[in-house]
């Protein structure tokens, strides 16, 4: 094993940062499924008929009770023997990714409406609301207020955890540092610490940008 | 207990009552709050009802506001537990010439005759006090913004809270609140208002305004209006007849002037002496 060599960081840096833009794109598509998804699936597990929902929080309770790399791998052999091998790595795991994510999410979700008094839903009916106007207008915005801290939190903890696509060959950055270390029979402690202090350069903001959303709320007057 | 303002003697003579409750049943799981319960109101009356804690007033408000439904029984066409509101059944629908439960769907048209204020406000916090007023004009009633905005002004000036357009619910106090909530039912045009204790979460000084407020409406227009309240001052004021449940059953009904001043029930005598003496 070598120590640590700043030649040998300059050089694999530009690899780790390419593999570190395919974490970006991987997160962003996960992101959006879990943001998305995660929603959906909240408002189906309040409104869809019981044949719906049954099976469905089942599904999710699966999907929080099992370890992500499992449903990745499963996921990526099980696409490609059954319904079509040329998905890509990336479309694959970024949606395992996404989809897994929507498990935690929705739980969020799920909270911050049950936490709106009864007599929100109440008022909309005694209102002769139409059901989308009491959804969007009155349940989803007093939602987002209790919910969008908790499902921040979750999508940053799925930022973090899109190195697990390694494992079905998205090329993100520990592939490129091993790529690199076959080559070079160096590079491993340089290339993984690179990673690193990108994923923190990459969380910072996103954590101050969090912190001062959580500020705006607790001041403003709704 | 024939008495000038018997359903009896309304069901024979007077016009169709706005509101009728045939036989009406409701039951919480094994707990039987209304039992057969029948009563008619006529078109502009003022009825507070009164009783003891979980005699069904509540109830009885929120079934007219179906937020609650009654307990079906067999063959309605015969045997009641029926709500009829403006000559239509409310809690269930006409098909083939007989009654069904109601469905979702027609329960949407049947209760927007009907409106009603809560006893903690449930204003949208998410939505500035103008936008409380106008959002069901236009979603519910389809009425133009301009429309409903005009009309919302108006209302809220009818209130007193001109001056509050532009805020949120939590930076009012709870006596703005509840008349902005007023103003809301308002809104919809309403044949029928329901109030359930809607002074009881103030603070003592802010329950004046707020009745103030329902004082006017019920002096200005022809809004009919069931009451729940504790504030007997305003019961003898406001409304033309007084209804005592305890149990889920008219005790005893009249005017204000002969339950207040001279009730002749016994229960109603010692509910009367419970709650003057608060
Ligand atoms: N959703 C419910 N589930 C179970 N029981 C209920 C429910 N709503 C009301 N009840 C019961 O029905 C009875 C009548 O309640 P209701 O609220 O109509 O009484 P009330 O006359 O309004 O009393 P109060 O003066 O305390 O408001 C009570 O025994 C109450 O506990
Ligand atoms: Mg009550």
């Amino acid at each position: 094993m070598n120590g640590w060599s700043n030649e040998r960081a300059a050089e694999i840096f530009p690899m780790v940062l390419e593999g570190f833009w395919v974490v970006l794109k991987v997160a962003l598509v996960a992101g959006i499924i879990a943001v998305a998804l995660g929603l959906l699936i909240a408002i189906a597990e309040q409104t869809a008929p019981t044949w719906f929902r049954r099976p469905l929080s089942g599904v999710m309770q699966f999907v929080r009770n099992t370890p992500l790399l499992v449903q990745v791998l499963l996921v990526w052999y099980a696409t490609s023997l059954y319904i079509n091998p040329e998905w890509t790595a990336f479309a694959v795991g970024s949606a395992v990714l996404g989809v897994h994510y929507a498990s935690y999410t929705s739980e969020s979700y799920r909270a911050g409406i049950e936490a709106i008094p009864q007599g929100q839903w109440e008022a909309a009916t005694a209102l002769s609301l139409p059901v989308h106007r009491t959804w969007f207008a009155v349940i989803l915005p007093q939602m987002m207020r209790r919910s969008s801290a908790a499902v921040a939190n979750w999508i940053i903890a799925m930022f973090k955890e899109v190195p697990v696509l390694f494992a079905i060959g998205v090329i993100e950055m520990i592939a490129r540092v091993q790529e690199y270390q076959g080559l070079h029979y160096s590079g491993s402690l340089e290339g993984y610490t690179i990673a690193g202090l990108l994923f923190l350069a990459a969380s910072y903001p996103v954590a101050v940008a969090m912190r001062r959303l959580e500020i705006r709320l607790a001041k403003s007057h709704f | 207990m024939p008495s000038p303002t018997s359903n009896e003697q309304r069901q024979r003579n007077g016009p169709e009552p706005i509101i009728r409750f045939d036989r009406v049943n409701k039951s919480f799981g094994d707990l039987r709050v209304l039992n057969e319960l029948s009563f008619d109101i006529d078109a502009g009356e003022r009825v507070t009802l009164i009783g003891p804690s979980g005699s069904g007033k509540t109830t009885i408000l929120r079934l007219l506001m179906t937020l609650e439904h009654v307990t079906p029984v067999k063959h309605p066409d015969e045997n009641g537990g029926v709500i009829w509101v403006e000559g239509k059944p409310l809690s269930h629908m006409e098909k083939g010439g007989k009654l069904h439960v109601a469905s979702e769907r027609y329960l949407r048209q049947a209760r927007q005759k009907i409106g009603m204020v809560f006893q903690q406000f449930n204003l949208f916090p998410n939505m500035k006090v103008l936008r409380n007023v106008t959002e069901s004009q236009v979603h519910t009633l389809k009425r133009s913004k301009d429309e409903a905005e005009a009309k919302a002004r108006d209302l809220l000036e009818l209130v007193g809270l001109s001056d509050k357009i532009d805020n949120y619910p939590s930076q009012l106090s709870g006596g703005q609140q509840q008349r902005v909530a007023i103003a809301r039912a308002l809104a919809m045009d309403p044949d029928i208002l329901l109030l359930d204790e809607v002074t009881s979460a103030l603070d003592p000084e802010l329950v004046a305004d707020v009745l103030g407020v329902l004082r006017d409406i019920a002096d200005t227009t022809s809004i009919t209006m069931l009451i729940v309240t504790h504030e007997m001052g305003f019961a003898r004021d406001v409304s033309n007849r007084v209804m005592m449940f305890d149990q889920g059953v008219i005790v005893e009904e009249d005017s204000p002037d002969k339950i207040f001043s001279n009730p002749q029930e016994v229960r109603t005598q010692d509910f009367l002496r419970a709650v003057l003496a608060e």
